[in-house]
């Protein structure tokens, strides 16, 4: 239940890009077209389901202080977490590379329409907030971190493909003209996390 | 001041028709999530400043020995050491700011501006150029966080760096603060303003589609 309840929260009430503003670079370059913006949500889903339970299991049996301390007692002490940066950097770019490889591997349709998106998605700071989240609210087992994974991930989708629908009709309006792009893109945004914000007091 | 033309462009180009922020589309999350205060906005600024500034001349001066296949990797591993050295330095020197900061700091290491510049600049040119190319950089992107985050705390709590700057008459004649200034969607209406004041001004920037 506490699951269910988290996926929903990260979906509406925390999402990724109208509560915290992450992953925002990729999210306003490549909302042009629906199409694209589904490949691309499809892949941030992916990756944080991946990372995040890896970088929760990193962080709870070595990075945090005493999170040694199976390895014997002297151990119990050690405090590695002015690494945990670098670890989770590291993790994501190569955790990237290899699930690039086995989708080339296993399913090549799948990789050629994810195409170039697949390595961007290493700097995109959704995937590295997601791990930071985790470090910074301490869930209880590896379950409830893939979940909120999981949860981001969707409410990152949610968003890029809805603005790209919005951006796709705008195509027809008569935008002033120093707005154009970039501008108008930034409004809408704006818009659409005030509407987001009305599901901030839900409480499931 | 002796500033040959190259320089000047690595370093005021940045400033204003390539701004890294308004122009060429980088480093917006964080521009938009740390600027609800102006305190913290300008040590955003000043962070990302700096990190931007040493890694373009580490990656200048390692740019002959890196292979070409494994340079993201090197990238990154180099950006996540000096983002580490400026969250402790932080943690030690300005508690109080990096608990506003909170994850931010860490997100410095996936800001596209570090990315990019590494990428388009540094893998290119010698150190000494990288070098005004990243604090020119880390400065157009540190004015905009500056502007947002000035006109934030103006209208949304009625303070600059924390001290009452509207006059209590104000408030006592009717003037209230605007609390939605304070939410997240608001830094996006102002760069958005930004962006249209900068785009009337230089016409060439208008972009033909939406």
């Amino acid at each position: 239940m506490d699951a269910i309840s988290l996926i929903v929260r990260s979906i509406f009430v925390d999402n990724m890009i109208f509560a915290y503003f992450l992953g925002m670079c990729s999210f306003l370059a490549v909302s042009k077209n629906v199409k694209t913006a589904v490949g691309l949500g499809i892949a941030v889903i992916f990756v944080l389901v991946i990372t995040v339970p890896v970088n929760f299991l990193l962080e709870n049996y070595v990075l945090k202080q005493g999170a040694l301390a199976w390895l014997g007692e002297e151990y119990a002490t050690v405090d590695l977490s002015v690494f945990s940066l670098l670890i989770f950097i590291a993790i994501i770019a190569s955790i990237v590379q290899l699930v690039e490889m086995i989708i080339e591997r296993f399913s090549p349709s799948l990789y050629a329409s994810l195409g170039i998106f697949l390595p961007l998605i290493a700097v995109n700071c959704a995937i590295l907030g997601g791990s930071l989240f985790m470090q910074q609210r301490d869930f209880a087992n590896v379950g409830m971190a893939t979940a909120y994974g999981f949860g981001s991930g969707i409410g990152w989708l949610l968003a890029i493909v809805g603005l790209a629908a919005i951006r796709e009709k705008l195509e027809y309006s008569h935008v002033p003209k120093p707005l154009k792009g970039l501008g108008i893109t930034f409004i809408v945004t704006a818009l659409m996390a005030i509407g987001f914000m009305s599901f901030s007091g839900i409480n499931i | 001041m002796a500033l040959s033309n190259k320089t000047k462009a690595a370093l005021l180009g940045p400033l204003n028709k390539n701004n890294p922020v308004i122009v060429q589309v980088l480093g917006i999350c964080s521009a938009l999530a740390v600027t609800s205060k102006l305190e913290p906005s300008l040590v955003m600024a000043v962070a990302v400043t700096v990190v931007l500034a040493l890694a373009n001349v580490i990656i200048s001066m390692l740019r002959k020995t890196i292979p070409n296949r494994i340079r993201i990797i090197v990238q990154l591993v180099v950006i996540a050491s000096l983002v580490t050295i400026v969250s402790e330095v932080l943690k030690a020197y300005a508690y109080d700011v990096n608990k506003q900061l909170s994850v931010f700091v860490g997100l410095i290491v996936t800001n596209c501006i570090l990315m990019g510049r590494l990428e388009a600049f540094a893998l290119g040119n010698g150190p000494w150029p990288s070098f005004l190319d990243g604090i020119g950089n880390g400065l157009g992107y540190g004015w905009i966080l500056v502007v947002v985050g000035f006109f934030r705390e103006l209208l949304g709590s009625g303070t600059l760096l924390g001290f009452e700057v509207i006059p209590r008459f104000m408030y006592d004649a009717g003037y209230a603060n605007n609390g939605l200034m304070m939410l997240a969607p608001m830094a996006l209406i102002l760069v958005a303003v930004i962006i249209w004041v900068h785009r009337a001004r230089n016409r060439e920037l208008y972009e033909e589609t939406n």
